[in-house]
C-alpha cells in the first residue's frame, strides 16, 4: 500500500534510487541536482543500499563509468543537470548506441552562456536526438513514478535503451510536494532482476564492446537502434499499465487535461503544466474552451497519438522552454507541427521561461487570449514569439 | 567465365545489438600475411630456442610449444623483420627473404 | 622471475589478424603485458580510442580473446573504473564468482593529453586496475601529430620542421612522475626490449592493492621513421641512453630496475630515427645538447632517489 509523504523532487528521486538499489551509481554534483547525489551518498554511507558509488571527477567520467558498469552487467545509474549533461554529451550518445539500459534523472536547468542555474529545458532538449528515451515529469510524484518505470522500460529486452527522467530545476527539484510512495519491496518486485545482454563479466563468453564499425555495418547497427526506439512506443504503455495496477496512478504517452472538448489547446512540458491546469479551470469557469496536452514521452515521439489528440482543435499554442535557434521555433513546436502535418490548424510557438523566468497563471491566461484571437480571426501574424521578453 | 556472387552479409535483424562482437579472437580468420614483402625463413637446425623472436613479434606469428619454436604462421606474419633482427647475432636462425622468390617457386 | 619458456605457455590474449602496422611496438607491449596474467585469471580490457583500439577491433573481427570495451578517446580509465565498480558490487552480491583483473590501454594521446583527467580521477579513487600507456610519442592514429609525450625537437605533422621552427619546441611531459605523485601503490616505466623487467613489473602491478600505472615505450616505425625490424632495437637504445629509464615507484619508493652497463649518449637514440634527422644540422645541434641535459638531469634525479639495490 502506498504511503503519503512530503518530499521535494530531488528527495523523491533519491528515494526512488534507493528503492531501485542499483549495483553502481557514478555521479557528479551539480546545481540543482546536487541534493540527489548528497542524499544518495548518505544512503551508501548508512549501508542502506548495495550500490558501489563512484564519486567521479566530472560528468564526462560519470557517464563513462556508468557505461562501463552497465556494459559489465550491472544496473547502473547517474544523475545530472545542464552543463553536466553538456559535458557528458559524447558519452550520452555512446550509452544509447551500445544499447545500455542506464537510467538517469535530469534536473532541467538552462545552459550557459550566460551562466544561469535556473530551470529551462535547453539541456535535455539538446539531447533529444541522442538515442535516449525521454520522460518528462510535472511534479515530484511524476518524477518518482517515472524513475521507477524507467528501469523497466530501459531493461526491456526489445528496448535496451537508456532513459532520462526530467523534472524542472528548483521548481520541482526543490519544491516540497505531498506524494505517494511505494514500499521498498514493491519497487524491487516491480523492477525485477536485470538480465544483462552481453556482460563483460561473463567469464565463459568474453565480448568485444565498442568496436570500430565501418561503412559496411554501421548502418545496420543504427537501424537496430531505431527499431528499439519504435519498440519503446509499445513497451512504455505496457509498463505504465502494470504500474497503474500497483499504484492506481495512470501514465500515458501524454496527459490530456480538459482537452477533448476544447477548441484552444496548449502543449507544455513539466511544471508549467500544473500552472496551466489551474488557469484552465479558471477560464473554463468563464466559458473559454481551453485544454492542455502535457507530453510525458518525448523520445520516442508518439506522433500518431499526438496528432489524434490534437486534430479537433481550432488553434494550438506550444510552449517551449527552450529554443532550438533554428529560426524556425523551439523543439516541441517543430515536433508538434510535424505530427500535425497536413492538418489546417494554426500552431503557434511561445518560447518562454528561459533561464528560470517565472511562468504564472496570468501568463498562461495571456497566451490563451492570444490563441483565442487567432481562433476568431483565423490569422496568425507571428507564429513564433518570445513570450514575456522585454523589447 | 563463372559469375561470382558474394554471399550476402547478414542484415540488421540477425546481428547482436550495439555492435557487440561475441566471437573472441576471431580476427584470426583475417589473414594479414599478404601484407608481407619479406618472409622470415627460420632454420630449426640453427635455432637455440631462446624465444627472443617469439616474445618480440607484434603479430603472435611465431608458434611456440613446450618452450620451443615449432613454426612461423605465414597467414598472419607481416614480414616486419623484428624476429630476424632479435635472433642472437651468433645464431642468426632467421633470414628475411624477398617474397618474389617464393612466388617464382610456388607460382 | 618468469622465464620465456614459462610465459610462452600462457594464453595468447591478443590474437593475430589485427591490423596494426608491420613492426608496430604497441602489440608487442600488449602481448608481453598479457603474459603477466595467470591462467586462472580473467581480465577485462578497457581501451582508449587510438591505433590499438581501431586496429584490433574492426567489426565484425576482434583480436581480443578476453572481454574488452572501448568507450571513447579520453575516458578509458573512467570506463574501466565503472567496470571495476560493477565487479566489486556484483562480486559482493554473489552474482559474479570468477576472479577478474582490469587492464586499461591508452596511447599517449589518450593518456598524457585528452584522458589525463579521467586517469587522474580513477587513480585517486583507488580502483583496482592497471592502466597501461603505450607511449609512441605522438598521435599516430591520425597521422603523427604532436602530443605532450613527443620529445623536444621531434618532427611531427603539427610540430613540423620549418624554415624558422625546428620541430617540437617543448620537452615531454613526465607522466610517470605525475602518476607517482598520485601516491598509488605501483607505478613503473617499461620497454618491450626488456621483457623480463616488463612482465615482472606488470605482475607487481596486477598484485598491487589498488591502482597501478605502467608507462610502456612503444616505438612506431612510421612516426619515428626507422626500419620496422628495429622496433626492439629502438627500445634498447632508449633504455641504454637513459632516454627511457626503467624504474618503478612502489608505495612512493623509487627503484631503478635496469642500469645500463654504459650510459650511451642520447645521440645514439636520436640518430636512429628520421624524426630527429634535422637536429644533426649544425644550427640545431644545441637542441641535442638540450635533450642530453634533460636526460642527464632526470637520470641523476632517479639515481639519487633510487633505493640502493
Ligand atoms: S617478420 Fe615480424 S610479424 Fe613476421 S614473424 Fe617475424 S616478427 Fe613476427
Ligand atoms: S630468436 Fe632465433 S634462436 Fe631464438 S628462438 Fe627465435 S629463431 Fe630461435
Amino acid at each position: 500500500m502506498g504511503k503519503r509523504v512530503a518530499l521535494t523532487g530531488n528527495e523523491a528521486t533519491a528515494l526512488a534510487m534507493r528503492q531501485i538499489n542499483p549495483d553502481v551509481v557514478a555521479a557528479y554534483p551539480i546545481t540543482p541536482q546536487t541534493d540527489i547525489v548528497q542524499y544518495f551518498s548518505q544512503f551508501v554511507a548508512d549501508g542502506q543500499v548495495k550500490t558501489e558509488f563512484v564519486t567521479v571527477e566530472s560528468e564526462h567520467s560519470a557517464m563513462s563509468a556508468t557505461v562501463g558498469a552497465a556494459a559489465a552487467g550491472a544496473r547502473a545509474m547517474t544523475a545530472t543537470s545542464s552543463q553536466g549533461l553538456a559535458l557528458m554529451w559524447e558519452v550520452v550518445y555512446i550509452a544509447a548506441s551500445l544499447r545500455l539500459p542506464i537510467v538517469m534523472p535530469v534536473v532541467n536547468r538552462a545552459l550557459s552562456a550566460p551562466i544561469n542555474i535556473h530551470c529551462d529545458h535547453s539541456d535535455t532538449m539538446g539531447a533529444r536526438d541522442s538515442g535516449w528515451i525521454q520522460l518528462y515529469s510535472e511534479n515530484a510524484q511524476e518524477a518518482y513514478d517515472n524513475l521507477i518505470q524507467a528501469v523497466r522500460i530501459a531493461e526491456h529486452q526489445d528496448v535496451r535503451l537508456p532513459v532520462m527522467v526530467c523534472q524542472d530545476g528548483f521548481i520541482t527539484s526543490h519544491g516540497l510536494d505531498s506524494i505517494e510512495i511505494l514500499e521498498d519491496a514493491e519497487v524491487q518486485r516491480f523492477i525485477g532482476e536485470l538480465k544483462p545482454s552481453y556482460p563483460l563479466l561473463d567469464p565463459e563468453h568474453p565480448v568485444t564492446i565498442g568496436a570500430l564499425d565501418l561503412q559496411n555495418w554501421y548502418l545496420e547497427h543504427k537501424r537496430q537502434q531505431a527499431e528499439a526506439m519504435k519498440n519503446a512506443l509499445r513497451v512504455i504503455p505496457e509498463v505504465a499499465a502494470e504500474y497503474a495496477k500497483l499504484t492506481g496512478r495512470e501514465y500515458g504517452y501524454f496527459e490530456k487535461y480538459r482537452l477533448d472538448d476544447a477548441e484552444i489547446g496548449l502543449v507544455a512540458l513539466n511544471s508549467s503544466a500544473g500552472t496551466i491546469k489551474a488557469e484552465i479551470d479558471e477560464l473554463r469557469n468563464s466559458g473559454v474552451k481551453v485544454g492542455l496536452l502535457k507530453p510525458r514521452v518525448f523520445r520516442p515521439l508518439p506522433a500518431k497519438e499526438l496528432r489524434e489528440a490534437l486534430l479537433h482543435l481550432k488553434v494550438i499554442g506550444v510552449l517551449d522552454r527552450a529554443d532550438s535557434f533554428s529560426a524556425f521555433g523551439g523543439p516541441l513546436f517543430t515536433e508538434i507541427r510535424s505530427a500535425l502535418y497536413g492538418a489546417q490548424i494554426p500552431v503557434l510557438d511561445f518560447i518562454y521561461g528561459l533561464g528560470g523566468r517565472d511562468f504564472t497563471m496570468t501568463d498562461a491566461g495571456n497566451i490563451v487570449e492570444k490563441l483565442a484571437k487567432v481562433a476568431r480571426d483565423g490569422k496568425v501574424e507571428e507564429p513564433i514569439t518570445y513570450y514575456g521578453v522585454r523589447e | 567465365m563463372k559469375s561470382v556472387t558474394k554471399p550476402q552479409a547478414p542484415g540488421w535483424k540477425s546481428i547482436p545489438m550495439g555492435g557487440v562482437i561475441t566471437e573472441p579472437g576471431n580476427s584470426e580468420k583475417y589473414e594479414t600475411g599478404d601484407w608481407r614483402t619479406m618472409r622470415p625463413v627460420w632454420s630449426a637446425k640453427k635455432c637455440i630456442n631462446c624465444l627472443l623472436c617469439w616474445v618480440s613479434c607484434p603479430d603472435a606469428a611465431i608458434v611456440a610449444k613446450d618452450g620451443k619454436i615449432v613454426s612461423f604462421d605465414y597467414k598472419h606474419c607481416k614480414g616486419c623483420g623484428i624476429c630476424a633482427r632479435e635472433c642472437p647475432p651468433k645464431v642468426k636462425a632467421i633470414t628475411m627473404v624477398n617474397e618474389t622468390e617464393f612466388e617464382e617457386q610456388e607460382g | 622471475m618468469p622465464t620465456l619458456k614459462e610465459i610462452s605457455g600462457r594464453p595468447e590474449i591478443l590474437a593475430p589478424g589485427h591490423r596494426m602496422c608491420a613492426g608496430c611496438g604497441a602489440p608487442v607491449v600488449v602481448r608481453q603485458i598479457m603474459k603477466a596474467l595467470r591462467e586462472d585469471e580473467h581480465v577485462v580490457v578497457g581501451n582508449a580510442t587510438g591505433c590499438l583500439e581501431v586496429s584490433t577491433t574492426i567489426y565484425p573481427f576482434t583480436s581480443w580473446r578476453c572481454s574488452w570495451i572501448h568507450n571513447a578517446f579520453e575516458n578509458a580509465a573512467a570506463t574501466l573504473s565503472g567496470v571495476e565498480a560493477a565487479y566489486r558490487s556484483l562480486k559482493r552480491q554473489g552474482k559474479v564468482k570468477a576472479e577478474f583483473k582490469f587492464i586499461a590501454f591508452g596511447g599517449d594521446g589518450g593518456t598524457y593529453d585528452i584522458g589525463l583527467q579521467s586517469l587522474s580521477g580513477a587513480m585517486e579513487r583507488g580502483h583496482k586496475m592497471v592502466y597501461v600507456c603505450y607511449d609512441n610519442g605522438a598521435y599516430m592514429n591520425t597521422g603523427i601529430q604532436r602530443s605532450s609525450a613527443t620529445p623536444l625537437g621531434a618532427d611531427t605533422t603539427t610540430s613540423p620542421v620549418g624554415k624558422v621552427i625546428p620541430g617540437k619546441t617543448r620537452p615531454r611531459k613526465d607522466l610517470t612522475e605525475i602518476m607517482a605523485a598520485h601516491n598509488i601503490p605501483y607505478v613503473a616505466q617499461v620497454a618491450p626490449s626488456h621483457w623480463n623487467d616488463l612482465v615482472t613489473k606488470v605482475r607487481k602491478a596486477l598484485d598491487a592493492d589498488g591502482p597501478a600505472f605502467i608507462n610502456a615505450l612503444a616505438p612506431c616505425p612510421r612516426g619515428w621513421r626507422y626500419d620496422s625490424a628495429d622496433t626492439i632495437e629502438m627500445c634498447r637504445l632508449a633504455v641504454e641512453t637513459c632516454f627511457w629509464p626503467l624504474y618503478e615507484v612502489v608505495d612512493g619508493k623509487v627503484k631503478v630496475t635496469v642500469k645500463p652497463r654504459e650510459k650511451k649518449p642520447v645521440r645514439a637514440f636520436l640518430e636512429a630515427q628520421g624524426r630527429f634527422k634535422h637536429l644533426f644540422e649544425p644550427q640545431n645541434e644545441r637542441i641535442i645538447d638540450e635533450i642530453q641535459a634533460i636526460v642527464d638531469a632526470k637520470w641523476a634525479n632517479l639515481l639519487a632517489r633510487s633505493e640502493q639495490a
